[in-house]
């Protein structure tokens, strides 16, 4: 039995199939969530994905984050379960406090599409144990609100518990503070990423299929938890 | 106050009208008045008025765009042609795909932001309202002298605007071109194309069939977006000390568009529809009376059920509303309980306004009154026909006369260097990275080519692999220079970039823009243009599956340079098999195919280096482009080749500088003996491709070329042992005697500069 | 129906690259001396009735959970007559 991947789309969610097509290329099962619905269907770890959900209207995932199915995952996550949240889903986690900081507009003011470098720094969340701690992948950046801030004490702290996950290499393509493209909190069951690993599982479509990592570390992830049985 | 009833039009056979003020003529006023027996009502009057604009009736072009039909090649691919809201094509598996490019061109330069975002806007729905899902959007863009500051304020506008609205809906961008000429100053083009896709069954026609079927507008509110000349009537009948109206441009909202999108393929897919249109220019009086037309009765409409944004608009501006994201469905009365519940699951409002009958006729009621009653195809289909006058200008003689001669010309390798370095900087020419990285091409993950690739490649079917190509082109110079050529040459450019990444050319769509109809000079390049195109199309046996039509693009008395974008869709059967553009390997052989003829007229090297516009286009042997064709497909088909770049603006020179550029590689390359190296370079001769051939694949390669007897010239060899790391040299022998050594990186550097020096 | 105005403005740390774009143009325009400029937004709430006190708790309830992101922004709250 493949592992349970919920994937949930809010009205104005663009990259949810692209999610559900990379849990399905690594192995899993993707189950569609409904932003409506407040029941998560029994999925042993969830996506948010990336896209304007409600426009980015009053700002990105303000409004997502009230969705009915957001007060379970909310509970859901403090209770271990992996989430990862992508791009618009990380600006939604922020929104919801499952993470700190917040998602802010380019520092350029342009939406910004492009093949970027990132250096993996943690490898011990639920989304990235199958990479090496310092490894180099691209993966496809796409946003016009990436720029992460947060305050001074909480940067240090992000950075003294190692819970930035992945950083910007060659160039900051948004204004992020000190380069981070992604973090995690304490636990390590929930982490937020600015670029789209989604894009990056066929070497057809993606700069290239490094994207993989991300879905194939929370199968394992799973496994080594006792949350799925194999 | 009263209205403007039928009642009160027919007790009131003098009343003055203000049939100028909106734009009709006198003969068209009293053919109204024919139709109808008696003069119309004020909202009738507004209707025809709309519907039987330029803009909506194609009252210009009619005449001439017949001849897409009348020579339009028996091609088995088309499942639904000319006249719906986007030709259909048969691409094989049961899938079928749709595309249309429109314009946008006016409402562009007022409000550059929102005109390009409501062009998306608009070109999307007409994709949806066929049964497809949308898949991707390009845009063919025009813009004035790069350097004049107007042209600015309008190219970071639009860029903003389709990469605001664009990327919301969640559509890849994958191709289009932009394009500077002090011809459009006053008059930016933005063509806006969109692909879907679908399977053969849900095929869905603008009809309204059945008795009793009930009408429905659901969308976005309908408010004062758009209303121009209508507020003329609104006053003459309304209250006169009311606020002074005026028309506000019309704004988009892609999110709600997105919930159109889902909303409209869950109702498709769930077979609640007999019926669907989209809601574009003249708003609903163009939905109502087209699905009318279509159907096989009449219908009526209750005005007053609109759902309004704006609850001081009359009757007249919310028949004549251009307020985006709104459809309008025809449904059984047993499947409307069912539409409503899916518009409510997606948070769309949605209103029965009106009912099919078989009465013939089209009829609004406002709050009991009955203020329209039309024959529905008078507004929507038998609008005035002309037949504009149009002759060959009396300048034309002089401009193909005075050729690129005379111009100073390249005749030391040290000014081929420097005309190298000129050209990959030249706006036109540069790269346009700093637009195109504003523009999300990952969505949706089934992007396998984009910009600055030939053509724009998505997979269609994630199991077979079966994809479409689509390319849009006009080097609108060419046109200038000779129309009915220059709009082949179009064609011919946009069938070689599809075919050069694979894709078999199988349908054609264009979008026409010209200056003024009432202009001979303009109306005989735009007839010339039209029969370039439909000769070309019927000889290649790709039909034109529908188009746009955009005139009035002038200033003053200079119009534009006739500009008839071409778009060619293709078919590959397997995006595995597509033809990149960069070469990879040392030791590949890079060939070009093709004849070059001295034939700089009309080039980009005239344009930008001596800013000179005359002589002849290039000329064009369609048997020829087709052999080429077939050359590049079953290269790739067969694995022959491993790169391919159709050579057209810059020459040669730019295709391989391109190539290099994307491959980051090194090459030895040499001019061809017996050919003068600057010809051979910026020479714009059409029907020429360059490839990359690996070494195992040579002989069968150069011995197919052979047995289609097409030229093939070998001119280099991929070699990164010329540079180191990091730092590639191309090496061009055989110019002027001498050898020229030029980085890649300094190649780069002048192509990625230009766009952000002049814009970012 | 009452008004009651929200004004959300980015905290004074936050890096504005919209404010910064429009102090730019304003030189261009020919406004000179500009120090600073920071773009910020107001919600228009028309609400029935009268704004009591357990209203306007709720109001800013509101105002501190969806109208501003508290992480990054500062709001106001103004009843207008």
């Amino acid at each position: 039995m493949s592992p349970r991947i919920g994937v949930v789309t809010f009205p104005g969610s663009l990259d949810d199939r692209d999610a559900a097509r990379a849990v399905t290329i690594a192995g899993g099962e993707a189950v569609s969530l409904w932003h409506a619905d407040a029941n998560l269907h029994a999925v042993d770890a969830i996506v948010l994905p990336g896209g304007f959900s409600y426009g980015d209207y009053l700002r990105c995932g303000a409004i997502a984050r009230f969705a009915p199915v957001m007060e379970k995952i909310v509970d859901a996550a403090n209770g271990g379960l992996p989430v990862l949240g992508i791009c618009n889903g990380f600006q939604i986690l922020c929104e919801s406090h499952l993470l700190p900081g917040a998602l802010t507009r380019n520092d350029h003011l342009h939406f910004i599409c492009r093949d970027q470098k990132l250096r993996i720094e943690n490898n011990s969340s639920a989304w990235t144990n199958s990479f090496e701690v310092g490894q180099e992948i691209v993966v496809p950046l796409k946003n016009g609100e990436g720029g992460y801030v947060a305050d001074e004490r909480i940067l240090d702290e992000l950075e003294g518990e190692g819970r930035v996950i992945a950083r910007y290499l060659e160039l900051n393509p948004n204004g992020s503070r000190r380069d981070i493209a992604g973090i995690t909190n304490a636990a390590g069951n929930v982490v937020g990423i600015m670029p789209h690993p989604e894009h990056a599982v066929e070497e057809l479509t993606g700069p290239t299929t490094d994207g993989l990592g991300f879905f194939a570390s929370v199968l394992t992830s799973l496994v080594t938890n006792g949350r799925v049985t194999v | 106050m009263s209205m403007d009833t039928v009642g009160h039009a027919t007790e009131t056979p003098t009343a003055e009208q203000p049939y100028r003020e909106l734009g009709l003529k006198l003969d068209e006023y009293d053919s109204i008045k024919n139709i109808l027996g008696r003069r119309p009502t004020s909202s009738e009057l507004a209707m025809y008025s709309v519907m039987w604009s330029e803009h909506c009736s194609y009252k210009s072009s009619k005449v001439h765009l017949r001849q897409f039909g009348e020579k339009a090649p028996k091609n088995d691919a088309m499942l639904v042609g000319i006249g719906e809201n986007a030709g259909v094509v048969d691409i094989g598996d049961g899938w079928a795909v749709t595309f249309k490019v429109e314009s946008h061109n006016h409402p562009s330069y007022v409000e550059p932001y929102q005109g390009a975002a409501t062009g998306i806007g608009g070109i999307v729905r007409d994709i949806i309202s066929m049964g497809a899902r949308p898949v991707a959007v390009m845009d063919p863009l025009r813009f004035g002298d790069p350097t004049n500051p107007d042209t600015r304020r309008v190219l970071t506008g639009i860029v903003a605007g389709i990469s605001g609205y664009g990327n919301c809906l969640g559509l890849p961008n994958i191709g289009g071109e932009i394009v500077f000429d002090s011809s459009y100053q006053g008059n930016p083009l933005v063509n806006a194309l969109c692909i879907g896709t679908m399977k053969h069954a849900d095929i869905h026609l603008a009809k309204a069939t059945g008795l009793g079927n009930a009408v429905i507008l659901y969308g976005a509110r309908t408010g004062g977006d758009g209303i121009g000349g209508v507020s003329v009537l609104a006053s003459e009948t309304f209250d006169a000390d009311g606020p002074a109206k005026r028309p506000s441009v019309q704004v988009g909202d892609p999110f709600m568009e997105k919930l159109l999108i889902e909303c409209t393929l869950e109702v498709l897919h769930a077979g609640l529809v007999e019926g669907i249109q989209d809601l574009g220019g003249a708003g609903i009086s163009c939905a109502t009376s087209e699905l009318a037309s279509n159907g096989e009765g009449g219908m009526h409409v209750w005005l007053d059920r609109v759902l309004l944004r704006d609850h001081t608009l009359s009757p007249e501006e919310i028949l004549m509303s251009e307020s985006q994201e709104r459809m309008c469905a025809v449904v059984e009365p047993a499947k409307v309980e069912a539409f409503m519940a899916v518009c409510k699951k997606w948070d769309v409002e949605a209103v029965v306004i009106g009912e099919v009958n078989d009465s013939g006729r089209l009829t609004v009621e406002w709050h009991g009154e009955q203020i329209v009653d039309v024959p529905p195809r008078s507004v929507a289909h038998d609008g005035p026909v002309y037949e504009r006058p149009y002759a060959r200008p009396t300048w034309m003689d002089a401009r193909q006369a005075n050729g690129p001669e005379n111009l100073a010309r390249p005749t030391t390798a040290a000014q081929i260097q420097q005309t190298l370095m000129a050209m990959v900087g030249t706006p036109n020419l540069a790269a346009k990275t700093w637009v195109t990285s504003q523009y999300d091409r990952y969505v949706m993950g089934n992007t396998v080519l984009a910009q600055p690739e030939d053509s724009g490649m998505i997979r269609v079917d994630e199991v077979t692999g079966r994809g479409v190509a689509v390319s849009t082109d006009c080097n609108a110079r060419f046109a200038a220079l000779d129309p009915y050529l220059g709009a082949q040459l179009a064609f011919a450019e946009s069938y070689r970039n599809v075919a050069a990444t694979g894709a078999v050319p199988l349908a054609v769509t264009n979008c026409l823009n010209f200056g003024s109809p009432e202009d001979p000079d303009v109306m005989w390049q735009f007839e010339r243009a039209i029969t370039g195109l439909a000769d070309a199309c019927l000889e290649m046996n790709t039909p034109v599956t529908g188009g746009n039509v955009s005139f009035y693009n002038q200033t003053g008395d200079v119009a534009i340079h006739p500009t008839p974008v071409v778009g060619v869709l293709g078919v590959i059967d397997d995006v595995d098999r597509r033809t990149p553009m960069a070469w990879d390997e040392d030791g590949e052989l890079i060939y070009v195919l093709g004849d070059t003829r001295d034939e700089l007229a009309g080039s980009e090297w005239a344009h930008a280096i001596h800013n000179h516009l005359g002589g002849l286009p290039p000329a064009l042997d369609l048997g020829k482009e087709k052999t080429l064709a077939e050359i590049l497909v079953a290269g790739s088909r067969d694995g022959m080749l491993s790169a391919a770049h159709d050579v057209s603006d810059g020459g040669i020179a730019q295709t391989i500088a391109e190539m290099a550029m994307r491959s980051g590689k090194g090459a030895r390359l040499w001019i061809p003996d017996n050919f003068d190296p600057f010809v051979f370079l910026w020479s714009e001769s059409a029907t020429r491709a360059v490839v990359v051939v690996a070494r195992s694949e040579e002989m069968r390669f150069t011995e197919m070329c052979n047995a289609r007897s097409f030229t093939a010239i070998r001119v280099g060899v991929v070699d990164s042992e010329l540079g180191s790391i990091g730092d590639q040299v191309l090496q061009l022998d055989n110019v002027y005697g001498e050898t020229l050594s030029v980085s890649i990186s300094s190649l780069h550097a002048a192509s990625e500069a230009t766009l952000p020096a002049l814009f970012g | 129906m009452a008004r009651v105005v929200v004004d959300v403005k980015l905290k004074p740390e936050i890096l504005d690259p919209q404010g910064r774009a429009v102090m730019g143009a304003l030189g261009r325009l020919g406004l000179a001396g500009v120090a600073d400029v920071r773009q910020g937004k107001q919600f228009v709430l028309s609400i029935d009735g009268d704004i009591d006190d357990a209203k306007l708790a709720d109001i800013n309830r509101i105002a501190e959970s969806l109208l501003s992101n508290p992480v990054i922004e500062d709001y106001t709250v103004r009843v207008e007559a």
